[in-house]
């Protein structure tokens, strides 16, 4: 795409086409205003397509063989050890790294902070196709993924924490897309529906934060049902929730600042001048309240320490391995994000987002897997479960990419429908 | 009634809107489960560890109940008792084994002790708290029963499980679900038999009864005997009380053949409590608190228009 646009190509960026009084048609649209044979040129171009390809060489088989041999073929089959990577990673890690799509709504349609605003669709696509897939996910690990409207419409168990995730996921993602429709609209030259989210768009970002609020905290909750499996440290029954919600804000924010850096970098032709301009004036915003975020995070997981009087626990093997958590995915990030915001650098603040991620993957992986029944054994996941996750997180990017490509995202869509 | 109670409460819930009836629905069930104590008539086994040889009879006797397939070793092999799983531990339940019998070398006691494991049909049973489509049911009888036909194969009551016993039959492609004991519930525990392993033991290891006799049967035992068995029930309280429960001998303490005794007397559901609380504050009081945040941080823009228009 670089080389088409560096040929003088403008990427299609509103109904009409530029110079012609005709409109793009649908075809057109998604094909980004190429020819079909410009199209399939580009594509082979781009080195990650290749990439692309040689994970779903392997893994497109593999996923299969899954739903062809059972979950007993695809993992370890783990009595002990009920939920693997595909929870592990797609559930627990996937749906904090998207809690930006409440956060921005938050930021900019409630406070009201107008200055978010070229960043916004972005933060509600990134929780918009993170939610999704974490869905993916989980239709991977159920047993029975085709019961998944079960807990809806069958068989009612509400007391149960999971219920209020179930529900909660759904109702959220259909918030989301409501709240990604104008997007939508504006590529396809709809008025009314544009119109329509506009006018309740208080009340949708209200429930957005509501429903994250719950589900995220609720995510946490699930592992109170584990009080002897999860290792103490990780494991606190009173602030379990407030844990994995806090930790779920600068999640959010460092995971939006780590793509709007990479679109930044891989989609510079498709990022408009008010986004780019803007972007490094919205990271080291973003960076604010992410380390008010993590210094909120780290207060807290003091209290459940000091509340449970686990000090001791700090010197033991397992202790040391908190500590380095704390030390790399809360303390490095915190201060790389308070150096950053001092030299208003937002290079330092992009850095320090990356960390941030890595340590939010650190803690949820550690809760879930690593010290999950630490007084048993520690199980490795199966070569296979590792290739389905790694398919299923490249169709995560992939889709992910289609959409900044085609939907006014990272750039404005020129003129409204009439 | 309790059921009852969850369904028209849930009714009424989801005319009311969707996402309330998920979280007021939880919270209210949460706090009815808190005050049930088990059915008072509900029946139990005393297990007597010092009699139990490990013949594995109750596993056989299971197998066949249960209709399960046939283990490669067979149930006269007790070289199964020197099998160690990953971890160096000793075997499980699985989908093929409702219940298995393990063995455990004491230091300074003469003959090793064995242990039998099948579910223990908890009180307030963590894997019923925790499942989002209710496929357990806690009979007035006291078993805990599973139905396959409603479940969606999450596999939370397999994490909420403090014994570690729910199987799942992952080698199921089309219809996997969770393989637990369910004390002979469908053809015995409902006509007032005792459970097949119980039965069959040659060695009257199981005492089948009224759980609240039972617990009176054991203390008994110990009383009389305080020389040879050590003096806890395992299982009267722990995780809010079992309707299997074990005696084991005094130079053989619980910790030291398996058992968990930091499991805690309050069931697994309380430690979910407090988060179960705060779903019903949370939807309450933040669409007026956002709202407001909305109406202070939008102020200065309200007032221009107002301006502006007079």
């Amino acid at each position: 795409m670089k080389t088409f646009v560096a040929q003088g190509l403008k990427p299609v960026d509103s109904l009409m086409k530029p110079g012609a009084n005709s409109e793009w048609t649908l075809k057109e649209k998604l094909l980004l205003g190429l020819s079909p044979g410009d199209y399939m040129k580009q594509l082979v171009r781009n080195p990650f397509n290749w990439i692309f390809a040689i994970i779903y060489a392997i893994g497109v088989p593999v996923l299969l063989g899954r739903f062809y041999y059972g979950l007993g073929w695809a993992t370890h089959g783990s009595y002990d050890y009920p939920w693997g990577l595909f929870l592990g990673w797609g559930l627990f890690c996937m749906v904090p790294l998207s809690a930006s799509g409440f956060m921005l709504g938050t930021t900019v349609e409630l406070f009201g902070r107008k200055d978010f605003k070229p960043i916004e669709r972005l933060g509600l696509l990134n929780g918009l196709l993170g939610y999704l897939f974490a869905v993916m996910f989980l239709q991977v690990d159920l047993g029975q993924p085709w019961r998944l409207i079960y807990p809806m419409f069958v068989s009612l168990g509400p007391a149960a924490v999971l219920f209020l995730v179930a529900w909660h996921v759904a109702t959220y993602l259909s918030v989301q897309v409501a709240e990604l429709v104008p997007a939508a609209s504006e590529m396809m030259g709809w008025k009314a529906p544009k119109k329509f989210v506009k006018s309740i768009v208080l009340g949708l970002t209200v429930a957005g934060v509501i429903l994250s609020t719950l589900h995220q905290g609720a995510l946490g909750a699930l592992f109170t049902y584990a009080p002897g499996k999860v290792h103490p440290l990780w494991y606190n029954y009173s602030f379990q929730w407030f844990h994995f919600f806090c930790s779920s804000i600068f999640a959010g924010l460092s995971m939006l600042i780590v793509v709007s850096t990479l679109s930044k970098w891989f989609l510079k032709w498709r990022c408009d001048a008010n986004f780019t301009k803007n972007l490094d004036r919205i990271t080291l915003g973003l960076s604010k309240g992410a380390s008010l975020a993590l210094i909120t995070y780290l207060i807290i997981k003091l209290t459940a320490i000091a509340h449970d009087n686990e000090w001791g626990l700090l010197f033991t093997g397992w202790g040391q391995w908190y500590i380095f958590e704390i030390c790399f995915g809360v303390l490095l990030p915190l201060f790389l994000y308070t150096v950053a915001i001092r030299n208003q650098s937002a290079r330092i603040a992009r850095f320090a987002a990356l960390i941030a991620v890595l340590g939010i993957l650190l803690n949820r992986l550690n809760t879930a897997l690593i010290t999950f029944n630490w007084q048993l054994y520690q199980e490795i996941p199966h070569w296979r479960e590792v290739v389905i996750t790694i398919t299923i997180y490249a169709t995560y990017i992939l889709v992910y990419r289609a959409c900044l490509c085609r939907l006014p995202i990272l750039f404005t869509w020129k003129g409204d429908a009439k | 009634m309790k059921k009852i109670n969850r369904r028209s409460f849930l009714k009424g819930g989801l005319a009311g809107g969707v996402a309330a009836a998920a979280a007021v629905g939880a919270a209210k069930n949460a706090d009815a489960a808190g005050d049930f104590g088990g059915y008072p008539d509900s029946m139990g086994v005393l297990v007597d560890l010092t009699k139990c040889i490990g013949c594995r009879t109750c596993e056989a006797a299971c197998n066949k109940e249960q209709s399960l397939p046939m283990p490669d070793k067979p149930f006269n092999d007790m070289s199964v008792h020197e099998e160690h799983r990953h971890g160096g531990l000793p075997r499980r339940t699985t989908e093929k084994a409702y219940t298995v019998v393990n063995k455990y070398e004491v230091e300074g006691r003469e003959h090793p002790l064995f242990r039998k494991v099948q579910c223990n049909h908890c009180q307030e049973p963590a894997c019923l708290t925790s499942c989002f489509v209710n496929a357990y049911t806690k009979t007035p009888e006291g078993a805990v029963i599973y139905d396959p036909k409603v479940c969606v194969g999450c596999r939370t009551c397999m994490i909420a499980c403090p014994f570690y016993i729910p199987a799942y039959s992952f080698s199921s492609v089309i219809n996997p679900v969770v393989k637990k004991c369910i004390m002979c519930y469908d053809t015995r525990l409902k006509f007032g038999r005792p459970p097949a392993c119980v039965e069959s033991c040659p060695q009257q290891v199981m005492t089948f009864g009224k759980r609240k006799d039972l617990v009176e049967l054991a203390h008994r035992t110990i009383e009389s005997r305080p020389e040879k068995y050590a003096d806890h029930v395992y299982g009267e309280n722990e995780v809010g009380g079992t309707s299997w429960m074990y005696l084991t001998s005094v130079d053989a303490p619980f910790e030291e053949i398996g058992f968990d005794v930091h499991i805690g007397k309050q069931p697994i559901i309380n430690y979910v409590k407090e988060f179960l609380a705060i779903v019903p504050m949370v939807l309450t009081i933040w669409p007026a608190l956002f709202t407001g945040f909305h109406l202070l941080a939008t102020r200065k823009d309200a007032q221009k228009n107002e301006e502006s228009a007079s």
